[in-house]
């Protein structure tokens, strides 16, 4: 019985796996974004193409040296720094200078992931703090917006796009506010169906909420994302901006408004539902998402800029492993109190 | 059909069933294997006592070792032969004591020494005291000694017996097969258990892949006797007795409890049909049932089988696929991956299911990734842990505080968390090794604490 002259594989319970795995997980985002990203390369041209190559291309080289610089094997098989980089490349405008893309990569995963010990251990979505950075340390560059579905967009780059460090490009290319700091700094709304579709200007990635929204339909389709975590965080938002629009709406901005401008879209559904930094219970799920739907309004509305998708996320970021903490489910067979009755 | 799907438990996954190759199949009988290794320990608790010596002749059915104290349970010549040895032999989780028995060619008639029981005039006590004698433990896999399981604590009242004829591991088709052929012997058991618990009625979960045998069933219920039949949704770990006592009655078993604290009984389906099949002729246990199966097997089917066949007699029989690499005992879910070829059936075994290169060869590859946190396992859980967290915790040895602040001890293994990690972390093979770090180390805290007690009243007296 040639089967049988051999030795046994020996393994612990269970010998069957789902067999989903963390790359897997990734893959099947990245698929999700595709939408997105294609319609980006639509309205922004080379000037998105190159913004999204540099990120992704940047991401996974931080990531390669930073387990170099360890001793650990590299990671970057594991998809999750290419995921960032296409993250970080979708909020950034088309326009950017290549230099500060890299900059911001390589910020995003050094500080925002490899500092923390790698994958999974990041307390923060490292897509967010490389633009968080990037919002405050080049805050002209990062509000300079290239206009959408520009003729010449195909055939050439945005001349910032190349400009070299420390240098004043001449800027050219058409540019101008997006929606949110349109009606923030002189009121003027923009059309809803607009924002949906997408043809407004914004970050590369953010500007047609129809996309994104696929794309997360997608992703709790196929099971890779809850569902809660948008859902929670756009009907706050709608809530929220609701009343107030009520209350007076020639002061606040339309719900719709909210929903279908600046990043919101792109955050509640793909940045917001980082794993690593999100709850892991469904009532800690839906208190994260209620307190970054509120964050966003209020920042949006009262404070000093236009948008506030960014820092509402990373402050409920590092309020996750504190809801952790605090809402643990009850064990079968004990009370709340975690005793047995 | 009075079929109410909806009722289940809470979370739980879902495995691929692949129990289409064998539900259909017959149970059959298997061959003798030229040499049997009968293990006296096949359940948790004492091994049992052999009352026969090296080179007895012994006849099929008759008494080889008895109990050995109250979590003991009598054992039975599997076959008429010759006792060759008497000594250790390979189990599970190393030696055992055992019995060798060298069977006669061709089969011979059973022997049953043991005293008839009547369930409508038997006292509880003479019921447990058969069961005990017969050889009795849970079939489904934990072989748990059933007279133990069935000994109602004083005070308690038992309002439903329940019969788990969920099977909810893959690849398993034994309890499947049982309903559909002997359902004469589980109504027989289960009056039985009605007269033992003196509880007012039964219920017969069964899942809802298994509708044949639930019509059959149904179909059969003696008048007169109080017995339902449930179908439950297919989810795992359905089949363990919280979860299916949660699934059919909404109740739950307290942390550390017993069924008997809600009132309830659970039996295993074949564990069942054994008490209505012995008890009446005061018979022993010699055989099993069990399904043989998996890509790596090739006459796969559900066989009954004498305790004691060796394992490589048993695929050598059915045949096995050149690239085998891996057999386990029990299910996918939650059976032991045979460490030798010399292992031999026992009671406790359900199954035994062999995988080739294909299902292992991914397994094997399947590297382990940090946790993300993604939370599948929190909701895979059946009793409501937070795996990603114990696991973090067992990663750096914080045993006490996985048992103290997590409830680690409520983990009963049933592996869903493994199943779903896509980090493909071992959780609950780290949970395992951390419940038996935290039993050593409070076992020895206590052993500790009464040697001081008695070190401080010895000194006492002498002052």
């Amino acid at each position: 019985m040639s089967g049988l002259d051999k030795t046994l594989l020996v393994s612990s319970s269970p010998h069957v796996r789902k067999g989903r795995a963390v790359d897997r997980i990734m893959f099947e985002v990245m698929l999700a974004l595709l939408p997105a990203v294609a319609w980006s390369l639509w309205s922004f041209g080379l000037g998105a193409l190159f913004t999204l190559l540099t990120a992704i291309a940047a991401s996974v080289l931080a990531e390669h040296l930073a387990c170099r610089m360890v001793g650990r094997p590299s990671t970057v098989r594991d998809g999750s720094a290419m995921l960032t980089g296409l993250l970080f490349g979708l909020t950034l405008p088309p326009g950017l200078a290549l230099w500060m893309v890299v900059v911001g990569a390589f910020i995003a995963i050094f500080l925002g992931k490899a500092l923390f010990g790698g994958l999974g251990y990041n307390p923060f979505n490292p897509a967010l703090v490389g633009r968080a950075v990037m919002q405050a340390t080049f805050p002209v560059a990062m509000t300079t917006w290239v206009a959408s579905t520009a003729p010449e967009r195909f055939t050439r780059l945005p001349s910032t796009t190349l400009a070299w460090p420390l240098t004043q490009p001449v800027v050219d290319v058409v540019s101008g506010p997006t929606p949110l700091s349109a009606w923030k700094f002189s009121h003027q709304a923009t059309d809803a169906a607009d924002l949906f579709m997408g043809s407004t200007m914004g970050s590369a990635g953010e500007t047609s909420a129809l996309l994104i929204l696929l794309g997360g339909v997608y992703l709790v389709g196929r099971k890779v994302m809850g569902w809660r975590i948008p859902v929670t965080i756009l009907a706050t938002v709608a809530v929220v901006s609701g009343a107030l629009w009520l209350w007076d709406p020639t002061t606040y901005a339309s719900p719709w408004f909210h929903l279908f401008s600046g990043g919101l879209m792109l955050g509640a559904v793909f940045m917001a539902t980082d794993m690593v930094g999100s709850p892991m219970t469904h009532t800690g799920v839906v208190l994260y998402g209620i307190l970054i739907g509120v964050l966003v309004v209020v920042i949006r509305t009262w404070a000093g800029m236009p948008e506030g998708v960014m820092y509402a996320i990373l402050l409920g970021n590092a309020l996750a492993p504190h809801l952790d903490r605090l809402i643990q489910p009850r064990v079968y067979g004990t009370t709340r109190k975690g005793k047995a009755p | 059909m009075s079929a109410s799907s909806h009722k289940t438990f809470r979370h739980g996954v879902h495995p691929p069933e692949q129990k289409d190759d064998t539900k259909d199949l017959p149970i059959r009988q298997f061959p003798f294997a030229p040499s049997l290794a009968v293990p006296l320990s096949q359940h948790i608790g004492k091994p049992a006592r052999p009352v026969v010596r090296e080179g007895q002749e012994v006849r099929r059915g008759q008494l080889i070792a008895e109990p050995d104290g109250v979590m003991s349970v009598a054992m039975h010549a599997p076959a008429s032969g010759t006792v060759k040895r008497i000594g250790l032999l390979p189990g599970g989780s190393g030696m055992v004591p055992g019995i060798w028995i060298a069977p006669f060619p061709g089969s011979t008639q059973e022997v049953t020494e043991g005293t008839p029981v009547h369930p409508d005039t038997a006292s509880p006590q003479e019921i447990l005291q058969a069961i005990q004698r017969a050889g009795v433990v849970g079939l489904g896999g934990a072989a748990f000694p059933t007279h133990v399981k069935l000994t109602v604590p004083a005070g308690k009242v038992i309002d439903t017996v329940i019969i788990n004829g969920v099977e909810c591991e893959p690849y398993l088709t034994t309890d499947h097969r049982v309903m559909l052929e002997q359902d004469a012997d589980i109504f027989h058991g289960i009056r039985y258990l009605l007269r033992l618990t003196g509880a007012p009625r039964c219920i017969i979960g069964v899942e809802s892949n298994k509708p044949d045998a639930v019509a059959h069933l149904q179909a059969r219920v003696p008048a007169g006797l109080p017995v339902t039949v449930e179908m439950v949704p297919v989810k795992y770990p359905q089949g363990a007795e919280k979860m299916l006592i949660t699934a059919l009655l909404g109740r739950e078993v307290p942390s550390g409890g017993l069924p008997s604290d809600v009132g309830v009984v659970v039996v295993n389906v074949a564990t069942t049909a054994e008490i209505g099949r012995l008890l009446p002729h005061g018979g022993g246990i010699q055989e099993r049932v069990i399904t043989i199966g998996g890509p790596g097997v090739k006459k796969k089917g559900n066989y009954r089988i004498p305790i004691g066949t060796p394992l490589r007699f048993l695929l050598e029989t059915v045949g096995v696929e050149d690239d085998l690499t891996t057999v386990f005992l029990g299910g996918p879910m939650m059976g032991r991956a045979a460490t030798s070829l010399d292992l031999s059936i026992t009671k406790g075994t359900s199954g035994v299911i062999a995988f080739t290169k294909r299902q292992t060869g991914k397994e094997a590859q399947a590297r382990e990734y940090p946790c993300i946190r993604c939370g599948e396992c929190v909701e895979a859980c059946p009793i409501f842990l937070n795996p990603s967290q114990l696991g973090l915790l067992a990663r750096v040895g914080r045993y006490e505080e996985m048992a103290s602040d997590f409830h680690l001890l409520d983990c009963f293994e049933c592996g869903s968390c493994s199943f779903v990690c896509p980090a493909h972390i071992p959780l609950v093979h780290r949970f395992r090794v951390a419940k038996a770090a935290v039993r050593k180390e409070r076992a020895a805290a206590a052993s500790k604490q009464a040697a001081q007690k008695e070190v401080e009243r010895v000194k006492a007296e002498h002052t």
